[in-house]
């Protein structure tokens, strides 16, 4: 065996840290299975009546309307993402190349807070957009634009699409383009090259994008919180709203775990809906 | 590359510059909704007035004041820097140790270390956030800044892991065999080869870690006090409870100073490299 110098060393840390972690997730798992006292933060017994209240229709409907939202933010953001991402990988202008790079991944930087006060500039009553629509008469009234599943959609697309623009981008920029001049030089427009032979070689790029996309929307906090309003509530939302406005740390846990539960089963499902996909793939 | 080409009908070359122009007007308007909120919000921060209008209605810098004078976010800044130094830095050295290691030994839990290190990416913060604060009451810590900053260090772990370890696999290492073979002693051979080699990948991934970590806001949200509240918390609570327009000064200080730095990153180092996006040779 070759010698690994400094192994322990380089190791050891890292472990711990994943040791911490995955301490505090025991934990999460811990709180969620004993039962809430009232007026305190300890804990009480074992118990499953935390699992039980899940299954109300109220916590229900907030977990479907979750789904869906990151469904929709998925979908739009890949729709945007992927030209963005092949302009990105295909441009020959340096200057132009490096404009879109850092147009598109700036967002990623700027934090929830930042990107999701500025929609609310952009959709309020006296926002930009019923400013602008108002001045040019082709509306009487503002439109409600916050408060709403559209306004929180358009917010979180914002939010998402830079990691999406990486990911497929990653996988655009790695495609042989040699297949593409086969494709063309047997006789195939630009179109049909792009659809027959692009587009199912950046299948990796598309699933990890999407799975992502829709993992961090799950995550999303601020967004939906401001943007919503209260009107439009996500997981996340609930579990600050039981945590610290009722201090009931017991029923947040849960909630978290049966989020976690439903995130890797989406995505572990999104795996498995794929795989005829990839077999059209590289290998 | 020049090709002979067999000369095509005018329909379909009238077509394909339609196409490309169709496509060039996608992109613009898709680059212009990812900058729509930045300049929406520097319209609103020049605004004289406390109440939202388009547009602005006389110029003044008066929120910028406002806002850099306000003892919250004056201590959510330093507050956020302090979390943001340790954290980054810490997960830098963790994250360098631990990718290298990955990159060229073999050792026991390998893959189950390097999972749960990633895992991060795909578990929602506001859980990551919960689970440090259940386990802080839990060892009976109060909700100093240690407790932040771990939380902070295991959220930017995968960016730091993921840098450098592209950066390794990029790595010529018959730079490193070269030394060896000269008498260098392994800690040599890292010191002054591989540090020097990997450099750029450790800048990206320490900047991506510390800007990530000053603007981390679902997990900072539960394990912060009022006493170590983070610039995101503190901006958090400032919008819920005001509306004029200091907030918006805030953010374009945020917006001017992450493109700046991401301008200068890609200058030095070449983001398309440090994120995979290049072209394959």
């Amino acid at each position: 065996m070759t010698p690994q110098p400094f192994l322990r060393t380089f190791v050891t840390p890292a472990a711990l840290c994943a040791v911490g972690f995955l301490a505090a997730m025991a934990a999460v798992l811990q709180y969620s299975l004993h039962a809430y006292v009232p007026g305190s933060l300890d804990v009480g017994g074992l118990t499953l009546a935390n699992f039980a209240a899940l299954l109300k229709p109220l916590y229900g409907k907030v977990f479907l309307f979750t789904v869906w939202i990151c469904f929709l933010t998925a979908l739009f953001t890949l729709l945007l993402g992927y030209p963005l991402a092949y302009a990105l990988v295909r441009t020959q202008n340096v200057l132009l190349k490096s404009a879109i790079l850092v147009i598109a991944i700036t967002p990623l930087f700027l934090g929830e807070v930042v990107r999701t006060y500025s929609w609310i500039i952009v959709l309020g009553n006296n926002g930009f957009v019923n400013a602008m629509l108002l001045k040019a008469g082709l509306i009487a009234a503002p439109l409600q634009l916050m408060f709403t599943t559209f306004g929180v959609v358009v917010a979180l697309v914002h939010v998402t699409l830079p990691v999406m623009v990486i990911m497929l981008a990653a996988a655009l920029a790695h495609i042989d383009r040699d297949y593409e001049k086969a494709a063309a030089s047997l006789g195939a427009g630009p179109v049909r090259a792009f659809l027959t032979v692009t587009l199912p070689l950046s299948t990796p790029g598309i699933l990890a994008g999407v799975t992502t996309a829709f993992a961090w929307t799950f995550s999303a906090f601020a967004t939906p919180q401001l943007i919503g309003g209260g009107q439009v509530n996500m997981v996340s939302n609930l579990v600050y709203q039981l945590g610290f406005a009722s201090f009931n740390l017991p029923f947040a846990a849960s909630l978290s775990v049966a989020g976690l539960a439903l995130t890797f089963v989406v995505l572990g499902f999104m795996r498995v809906a794929a795989r005829p996909l990839e077999r059209i793939g590289p290998h | 590359m020049p090709m002979p080409r067999t000369p095509r009908p005018l329909l379909q070359r009238a077509l394909e510059v339609a196409g490309r122009a169709a496509g060039v007007l996608v992109v613009a308007a898709i680059l212009g909704f990812l900058v729509l909120p930045a300049v929406v919000v520097a319209l609103a921060s020049v605004n004289d007035r406390a109440i939202l209008s388009f547009p602005p209605q006389g110029l003044s810098w008066r929120w910028f004041v406002k806002a850099l004078t306000y003892p919250d976010f004056q201590a959510g800044f330093s507050n956020g820097l302090i979390v943001t130094a340790w954290a980054s830095s810490i997960a830098l050295v963790i994250g360098a140790a631990f990718a290298f290691a990955l990159d060229r030994y073999q050792f026991r839990m390998k893959g189950s270390i390097e999972m749960v290190l990633l895992s991060p990416l795909v578990i929602p913060h506001f859980t990551v956030g919960l689970g440090f604060l259940i386990l802080a009451a839990q060892l009976g810590m109060a909700r100093g800044f240690p407790v932040v900053v771990a939380c902070h260090i295991v959220l930017v772990l995968p960016f730091v892991l993921r840098s450098v370890y592209v950066s390794l696999r990029n790595l010529d290492r018959r730079l490193e065999l070269a030394a060896a073979s000269l008498g260098a002693p392994p800690w040599r051979v890292l010191l002054t080869v591989t540090g020097p080699l990997l450099l750029p990948g450790l800048v990206s991934g320490w900047l991506f870690a510390a800007i990530l970590s000053f603007n981390e806001f679902t997990a900072s949200l539960f394990v912060t006090a009022q006493r170590t509240q983070t610039l995101p918390v503190a901006m958090y609570n400032y919008v819920r409870e005001y509306a004029d327009p200091s907030m918006a000064a805030v953010s374009v200080i945020y917006i001017v100073t992450t493109a700046t730095l991401l301008v200068i990153a890609n200058t030095f180092l070449g983001l398309g490299k440090v994120l995979n996006v290049e072209h394959a040779r």
